[in-house]
């Protein structure tokens, strides 16, 4: 398993369209991918379960990857969330 | 009848108001044998519904671009979502109800999910997913999209508009948006925005269905709705909605163009302004930058001298706004006509040429240097110029600029960060104009204060009524000063522009131009006219 914390920078924090090109990047991968915030935790490939989370500017998030290709996909999430988030 | 509400998106708008008639998803619970067909009725109802999507997208992206048009995208995500589908089609077996119904009901818990929401924008993603179940389950139901509009475009009322409504509303059928519901963040805001038309949200449309078919204006300046106005208003509308008009064509015509003659001349064309919000007005007009910054707004709205952190905030957001633009601020202009009490001058018989601007600086240097420090500091986070106003002679600007070294020293020392600003000054006097040639080797650029200039050249009050005849802004003694300063300050590489309202007089643009200026500075609602006039003229001729 692999994992990244993140703070988010956006002062909008997670909000619709990057919570969808983040499940679009998720789903590129076959391992699974989830996001915790505090005690919530949500599956990545889900953009419900992603907003839901209500992740806003300042919070800390935790990114979990685990199985097939995990270490691709943390690198490229990571990626993914300091252009985007 | 005059209603309030908040505008999203400034116009104005004349025509009937039509009531959006949300269609109707009644939806009843109906006991199913076969849930297995049941969830395969679901299934391509939301494969039908993506497929809408996809179209959606692509028409928003040609009409409001791809970000706002990604909300499509993520309604098609939102229709792969996992725990949304599991939900549907576990109802649909376990309670054996039909598909509409399983739909409605995970929307429901769902959107319920989002309202609970602390974040106000998460809150407003609950009528996203109101918006895919719906249209889910207008498939379901085999009802058409979309409302039927007739030929006259008219001012669309609705309690509030889900983004694939506003899509596919045709648009030239709309004058504009009035929601009861909604915020700056929704998506008809966006839309609206992005379509340029007036908006208005939270608006108390009580009596919706009453409204249908009766005259309306729309005054996106300042959040109203009036519901069948008198004669009188409408006559006033219709002339500030025509100027309105104009206004927005010569901006769509000319914004990101530049100043630029026909023979391929160009200028920069600036902004004055008075006061930090001045600078949404600054970035509307499409201005390359502010010319002066005027910063007795500072001193004049506080009731003791304003501190270097105050002044070092309202300087630095300015810089920062502008994104590495020009910003020229002056240095403070104040006496005569604009005093402050906190200072404790004396009455003057002739304030004008009285004890004011860079002579109260250079006399009580504490305020100077507190204003140079806070100039300094915030010239950091942008491109700013200090400009010193009511300068007479060589001896001012070295004293002016021991001081500049002795901040920076200061700065320097305290390992606060700064940049080498551009330094300039006004040529407002007459005596700054005959002495040019020898200011020019001083400074960076001169930008001439016409206001000034003219009334002392002309020995005429600018303050008194009855010598407005012979006041002449176009007399030959000011166009000659004028000529002579570019001539002088470009033979020592000092660049020349004008601040003062005769800048903005676009019968003079063109004798501008021949002369050489480097830069106009004008009020913000002028600058596209301005630019209109440079694009308009050719020097090669005459």
């Amino acid at each position: 398993m692999k994992e990244i914390k993140y703070v988010i920078k956006d002062k909008e924090g997670i909000h619709a369209r990057p919570a969808g090109l983040f499940v679009k990047e998720a789903a590129a991968y076959p391992c699974t991918v989830t996001i915790c915030k505090g005690e919530k935790e949500a599956d990545a490939k889900r953009i419900f379960g992603i907003m839901g989370l209500g992740a806003k500017c300042g919070e800390e998030i935790i990114v979990r990857t685990n199985g097939e290709k995990e270490e691709e996909a943390i690198e490229a999430l990571g990626k993914f969330l300091e252009e985007n988030l | 009848m005059l209603l309030k509400g908040k505008s999203v998106f400034g116009g104005i708008a004349i025509g009937r108001l039509s009531v959006y008639g949300k269609k109707d998803h009644q939806v009843k619970r109906i006991k199913i044998h076969d849930t297995e067909a049941e969830v395969i009725r679901f299934t391509s109802a939301r494969e039908k519904a993506k497929d809408q999507l996809t179209v959606l997208y692509d028409k928003a992206l040609k009409e409001v671009g791809e970000v706002n048009a990604m909300i499509f995208e993520v309604h098609k995500m939102m229709l792969d979502d996992l725990d949304y589908i599991e939900s549907i089609t576990n109802m649909i077996r376990s309670q054996e109800v039909n598909a509409e119904f399983a739909t409605a009901t995970t929307g429901d818990n769902f959107a319920g999910m989002f309202s609970a929401m602390e974040d106000e924008y998460m809150r407003e993603r609950a009528a996203d997913v109101r918006d895919i179940s719906n249209r889910v389950i207008s498939v379901l139901q085999g009802a058409s999209e979309g409302k039927e509009m007739g030929d006259e475009p008219v001012i669309l009322l609705a309690e509030d508009l889900a983004p694939s409504e506003t899509v596919q509303l045709d648009k030239s059928k709309v004058l504009s948006f009035v929601t009861r519901k909604g915020s700056t963040n929704s998506h008809t805001a966006i839309l609206a925005r992005t379509m340029n038309i007036p908006a208005l949200i939270g608006v108390s449309l009580d009596n919706l269905e009453e409204m249908d078919g009766k005259w309306g204006i729309v005054d996106g300046y300042e959040g109203t709705l009036y519901v069948e106005p008198d004669r009188e208003t409408l006559l006033r509308y219709e002339k500030l909605k025509e100027e309105d008009e104009q206004k927005k064509r010569l901006l769509q015509e000319l914004k990101g163009k530049d100043n630029v003659t026909l023979d391929g001349k160009k200028i920069h064309l600036y902004a004055n302004i008075g006061s930090v919000a001045d600078v949404a007005n600054v970035l509307a007009n499409d201005a390359g930058g502010i010319g002066l910054f005027r910063s007795e707004f500072l001193f004049l709205e506080s009731e003791d001298f304003p501190t270097e952190e105050v002044q070092f905030n309202a300087y630095k957001t300015v810089a920062e706004n502008m994104a590495g633009k020009k910003v020229i601020i002056r240095t403070l202009d104040i006496g005569a006509d604009k005093q402050v009490d906190y200072f404790g001058l004396e009455k003057e018989e002739n304030p004008a040429m009285g004890y004011r601007a860079i002579r109260i600086c250079l006399d009580r240097k504490e305020i100077f240097k507190t204003q140079l420090r806070a100039i300094y500091r915030a010239s950091y986070y942008g491109t700013i110029s200090i400009m010193f106003p009511m300068i007479i002679s060589v001896r001012e600007v070295k004293e002016i600029k021991e001081i500049i070294a002795e901040v920076k020293a200061e700065l320097d020392q305290e390992n606060l960060p700064y940049k080498d600003a551009e330094i300039g000054i006004m040529i407002e006097t007459p005596a700054a104009v005959m002495i040019s040639d020898l200011l020019a080797k001083e400074v960076d650029f001169f930008s001439i204060g016409t206001n000034d200039l003219t009334q002392y050249t002309l020995a005429i009050d600018r303050q008194n009524p009855k010598l407005d005849s012979i006041y002449d802004s176009h007399h030959e003694a000011v166009l000659r000063m004028l000529k002579m300063v570019v001539e002088n300050g470009h033979k020592e590489d000092c660049w020349v522009g004008i601040c003062g309202e005769l800048g903005a007089d676009t019968t003079l643009t063109e004798e501008f131009l021949r002369m050489g200026f480097d830069e106009l500075s004008v009020t913000p609602s002028m600058i596209l006219k301005v630019r209109d006039k440079i694009r308009s003229v050719n020097l090669s001729l005459k």
